[in-house]
């Protein structure tokens, strides 16, 4: 049994030393096996061992190939859906016939009101309650996965690309249908000439095309960047005692990763409302353009 | 010298660069809603939600960059 001051023992040395070499396959790169904690992986950590997760057959459309298989990512995507469904069902159940919410709803209660006056009314109107389904889901999937990954042996989904790509998809397609049915499917195609003389439509419409999809990108690569960053932080201040190979050393990283935990948690709250706050500021866009242009001229 | 370390060099000046234009980005716009709540209390919580909201956006593009270099950094 070693003093704390000393360096650790050669023994826990070597054992650190294997486990790292036998998690990353053999590649000998402290960096990459500190990222393997942070990317998506075909294997689940529980207290218990490591669970192997399946590999499904991947198919190839048009040249790209989707490789289907469940990966940590997915699980934790499908856990989150659970929970969620589950929590929204009973707390509506408990509290159907009542006025005022009652245990948890009361929790519920916050975040919906939440959403709904300060998200929704604001950028939509009142005409924006009937996207209050969406927007709350949004709000509290995202906020339940980044959420995950601050727990132990847990991963944040909205840490993979993939992931985030598929809700600004989504939210691409709840803009556009939001403009569209405020607008009408003419004028929505009018607002995408931009107001210019015919001649320089060839010019003007893939802009505008472009423009159309800028938006969702940044709300994607927002949420990966961010949730990505703060792990890659979290874990590198981590591999800090792994450097330096002592236990006194370990005071400092293990003080620095509480503190940027609790700066994680409220990055967590913080994304989840910028992404659905952009989602219903967008969409509100789209539904006011309606309002100018029924009679005067169409000068953008 | 050889790609892989300038590689990694592009990585490690990008991350760097990224960051001293956002912690400016950020001081500057922090700096206007201390003034602006600091004349104004009542209105401090509508300066804070626009702080945040404003901050996370300026953040958004500066994870533009991150997500670059971690690229560059791991493709090395």
């Amino acid at each position: 049994m070693s003093f704390p001051g000393t360096p650790a023992s050669p023994d826990t040395l070597h054992a650190v030393h294997d486990t790292l070499h036998a998690a990353h396959g053999g590649k000998e790169d402290l960096f990459s096996s500190l990222l393997h904690h942070v990317q998506d992986s075909h294997e689940l950590e529980t207290p218990f061992g490591h669970i192997e997760l399946p590999h499904l057959p991947s198919f190839s459309v048009a040249g790209v190939t989707f490789d289907m298989s469940i990966t940590k990512h997915v699980v934790f995507l499908w856990v989150g859906g659970v929970i969620l469904c589950l929590l929204g069902y009973l707390v509506a159940r408990k509290n159907a016939g009542r006025d005022v919410p009652h245990g948890f709803g009361t929790l519920m209660e916050t975040f919906i009101v939440f959403v709904r006056d300060e998200i929704v009314l604001p950028n939509m109107g009142p005409a924006g309650v009937k996207y209050l389904p969406y927007l709350l889901t949004t709000f509290l999937y995202i906020l339940l996965m980044n959420l995950m990954g601050l727990i132990p042996y847990g991963a944040s989904a909205t840490g993979n690309v993939n992931v985030t790509a598929g809700l600004a998809i989504i939210a691409f397609v709840m803009i556009q249908a939001a403009a569209i049915r405020a607008q009408g499917l003419g004028h929505y195609l009018a607002h995408l000439t931009g107001g210019v003389h015919w001649s320089l439509w060839p010019i003007m419409i893939p802009i505008e095309i472009l423009g159309l999809f800028t938006k969702p990108f940044a709300l994607c690569i927002r949420l990966f960047a961010n949730m990505t960053g703060g792990h890659i932080v979290l874990v590198s201040l981590i591999g800090l005692i792994f450097i330096f190979q002592s236990y006194i050393i370990a005071v400092a990283p293990v003080g620095f990763v509480v503190a940027i935990n609790f700066l994680e948690l409220f990055v967590a709250l913080l994304q989840a409302y910028i992404f659905t706050m952009l989602t219903s500021l967008f969409m509100g866009l789209g539904m006011q353009a309606e309002g100018h242009g029924a009679a005067a001229d169409h000068g953008h | 010298m050889e790609p892989n370390a300038l590689g990694y060099l592009a990585a490690g000046l990008g991350a760097a660069l990224t960051v001293i234009g956002a912690g400016l980005g950020i001081g500057k716009l922090a700096a206007a809603a201390m003034e602006a709540s600091g004349r104004q209390p009542e209105v401090a919580g509508q300066v804070r939600t626009s702080m945040l909201i404003a901050a996370a956006l300026i953040e958004g593009a500066t994870f533009f960059a991150l997500a670059i270099c971690i690229i560059l950094a791991t493709k090395s």
